[in-house]
């Protein structure tokens, strides 16, 4: 394959089109290949697994038949670290330097498979030596995910050589504005950042506004603890999102893009700082793009920390250098955003949704998913489950399956007894109501809040009434303290479940916490602090009794919270 | 607040040279620039010290109280020096189920810091974030930058030994 040095400026869609044929013509489909995460693995070692098969590649003089690939998340992070090995898909986990040279020796050279390095199913043991018969992966739809834990993140060519940019080439030679925001329209398409807003509409409000300037914002602030798939994306397939907001740039007429990403994403700040500059050396971003009128420049704004600093008004805030406080909407950013221009604001998944659109069709995407919600759900599954990581399924899907089958069920035998779904803003679930559908809404409307796309698990040894307390410390820590139903409300519901956790809790508590809950919905300023409490809510819906043995008997069903026995 | 900075920084001027060679980048960029550059001086200086506040407003024309406000409300942000070690232990919802506060209480107990402490040697900085986004990894902490993923408190009081050593 080529070397990034090759790549020359691009001038129209034509010589895209060469370069991509050039560099398949390039590529032997059998070629051994050994795909290293280089995401989350990294917790576990997986530098040093590249390095030392580096290292013994070169010793064997074996670098001309042998490619070591640094690529994005595999998705199967409770068993990290992880390798693939290409072409025949072998899938090794848990590996260590040690490892290093037997499969060299073993599986690259003589092709064997090493039974101890295979993932053994837990339920049936059996062995599963290669990635697609794994029930982990075979269960999934991998559409967003398709080259994450593929490609090398940091080549460009590996990208153009997956139809990357042919979204990009295909508006710009087939289609007006108006008609690529009626195609994302008519796919069903709902934002991936939570709320679940409709895409094609709001490219459609940004587009119709009346201003010669225009932005377009891509939220990777990802701020829901638990949420990691963002991260993944931004790490493992940087150019996807670069082409879904090259896309949105076009069909809304903006001629700027802002990246705002989290803090702490310090090598997603990298992969994207260097696709970037590869794709405006490419001549894929920057002014006329593929010789076309269009051009669109993109920048990484680094977040300083915040939760509520995800919410879109407080993005605005802080990148044009203020505290990073919602303001009031209406005006909504589409009207009035980024310097009071209008401005789109999408989550970072929803653009990674937008190439596999433009390129297969309305028909095709509207055909996965369910009625009311089109398309795959990315899931950042983890907690008391024993096959956490990244998994990518159909929206509609029962969450069952989600637990049992692709997560594969509670460790060390234990008992399930709740899913949280959808970060701080999400519902606690019970088993009984396990069977409910992965969707937009809330169980109430058939759904389940599916917000961002956080599962946590937990396990018999949870104490609910502790997790309602964490999710409130967490919102008064996080509240940003413009409005005061959030700030006192926040404060007071935390106060109480403290008092319950430590035994003091009194009859009238359970009522009380259900009426500041509403105080909250009903008069917060935004969307956090109406929605920051309804794990208290559904806690009390599903779990009142772990609350009455709290209160009444002050003790903790699980023994975990201490309480004072001598009260 | 403002006594225990003063103390915090009395005595150690700042080489302002360093802070010019910064704000040399920014001049006339204007308010949407300060987060950038509070992000570079944090980075030089491993704070943002009192007396760069008032350059850093001349620099891109805002008041004193604006730049204050800003390094006041987000958290990456610290106005008294930090630690050459920083320990960010995640107390994000999956390392609480999975038994952060045993790995936080570890922590407390071996370095003899509270959460948002510096040590008088300037040794470590104890601090807290809400997910770092290897949750699959969950306990968590970062140390410098460093992921460690699947900790229980015996391999987080080895971890610190390490750098306690240096
Ligand atoms: C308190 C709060 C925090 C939020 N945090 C995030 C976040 O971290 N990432 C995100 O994409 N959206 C977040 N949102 C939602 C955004 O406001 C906005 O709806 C979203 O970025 C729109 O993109 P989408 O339509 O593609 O989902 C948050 C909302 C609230 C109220
Ligand atoms: S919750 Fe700790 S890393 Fe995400």
């Amino acid at each position: 394959m080529r070397k990034d040095e090759d790549m020359t400026r691009l001038g129209s869609v034509e010589e895209l089109n060469i370069y991509r044929e050039s560099i398949l013509a390039e590529t032997d489909p059998n070629k051994i290949c050994v795909r290293i995460c280089m995401s989350g693995c990294r917790a576990y070692g997986a530098e040093e697994i590249r390095v030392a098969f580096n290292e013994e590649i070169k010793e064997k003089g074996l670098e001309d038949r042998i490619e070591i690939r640094k690529t994005g998340c595999h998705g199967f992070c409770s068993r990290a670290p992880v390798i693939i090995v290409d072409p025949k898909g072998i899938f090794y986990q848990q590996l260590t330097v040690d490892d290093v040279e037997e499969v060299v020796l073993e599986t690259l050279v003589k092709g064997n498979i090493i039974d101890r390095l295979v993932y053994v199913d837990l339920k049936t043991g059996k062995r599963f030596p290669f990635t697609r018969d794994i029930p982990f992966y075979k269960e999934q739809t991998r559409n967003v995910l398709r080259n994450c834990g593929k490609i090398d993140p940091t080549n460009i060519s590996h990208y153009i050589a997956q139809d990357g940019y042919s979204a990009l080439t295909k508006i710009l030679s087939t289609m007006s504005p108006r008609q690529a925001i009626e195609i994302i329209e008519k796919s069903g398409l709902r934002g991936r950042g939570g709320a679940g807003f409709p895409t094609g509409k709001k490219w459609h409000f940004a587009q119709i506004a009346d201003n010669d300037t225009k932005y377009l914002i891509c939220n990777a602030s990802e701020g829901d603890p638990g949420s990691f798939k963002d991260r993944a994306l931004l790490e493992g397939d940087p150019h996807l999102i670069l082409e879904g907001m090259l896309v949105a740039g076009y069909a809304i007429g903006a001629k700027a893009g802002y990246i705002y990403i989290k803090a702490e994403y310090s090598l997603a700040v990298e992969r994207l700082k260097t696709a970037i500059l590869q794709a405006e050396e490419s001549g894929l971003l920057g002014e006329n793009i593929l010789g076309s009128e269009f051009s669109f420049e993109i920048k990484v704004k680094e977040g300083a920390g915040t939760y509520v600093c995800g919410e879109e008004t407080a993005i605005l805030e802080a990148i044009e250098g203020r505290r990073g406080v919602p303001r009031p909407r209406p005006p909504f950013p589409a009207q009035s955003g980024l310097w009071n221009k209008p401005t789109n604001i999408n989550n970072v998944e929803t653009y990674a949704n937008i190439p596999s659109i433009i390129l297969n069709g309305v028909d095709w995407y509207s055909n996965i998913g369910s009625e009311r919600s089109k398309g795959t759900k990315v899931l950042s599954l983890t907690g008391k489950i024993n096959n956490a990581g990244l998994v990518e399924v159909p929206i509609g899907i029962p969450l069952r399956k989600v637990i049992f089958d692709i997560g594969g069920g509670i460790p060390e035998g234990k008992r399930f007894k709740a899913i949280q779904v959808g970060g701080p803003p999400g519902e606690c679930i019970p088993e009984s109501l396990l069977d409910s559908l992965l969707d937009f809404g809330s169980l109430e409307t058939s759904g389940s809040t599916m917000g961002s796309g956080v599962i946590i698990v937990m396990d018999e040894d949870t104490c609910m009434v502790d997790i309602a307390r964490f999710f409130l410390m967490l919102a008064e820590d996080e509240s940003c303290g413009f409005c005061s139903p959030c700030r006192l409300g926040t404060r007071q519901m935390k106060d109480i479940l403290d008092r319950i956790v430590a035994g003091k809790g009194e009859d009238k508590d359970i009522e009380l916490l259900t009426i500041l809950e509403r105080v909250l919905k009903d008069a917060s300023l935004c969307g956090y602090g109406q929605t920051c409490a309804i794990p208290v809510l559904t806690t009390i819906r599903y779990f009142q009794d772990e609350y009455k043995a709290h209160i009444h008997q002050k003790m903790c069903p699980v023994g975990r919270c201490k309480i004072n026995y001598n009260l | 607040m403002t006594s225990s900075l003063e103390i915090a920084t009395a005595g150690q001027k700042i080489d302002l040279n360093r802070l010019e060679s910064i704000l040399s980048k920014y001049y006339k960029r204007g308010r949407d620039a300060l987060i950038s550059v509070l992000q570079e001086v944090q980075v030089e200086y491993g704070r943002i010290p009192q007396e760069s506040i008032e350059p850093i407003a001349d620099t891109l024309n805002l008041f004193p109280s604006e730049v204050y406000g800003v390094v006041t409300f987000y958290p990456q942000f610290s106005l008294t020096p930090q630690g050459k070690c920083t320990i960010q232990a995640c107390r994000g919802t999956t390392c609480h189920v999975k038994g952060a506060d045993k790995i936080i209480s570890t922590i407390e107990n071996t370095t003899k810091l509270k959460e948002g402490e510096t040590s008088s040697d300037l040794k470590f900085t104890f601090k807290t974030v809400t997910c770092v986004g290897t949750c699959a990894l969950a306990p968590v902490m970062v140390i410098n930058n460093k992921f460690l993923g699947k900790l229980y408190p015996k391999k987080v009081a080895d971890i610190l030994s390490q750098y306690e050593k240096g």
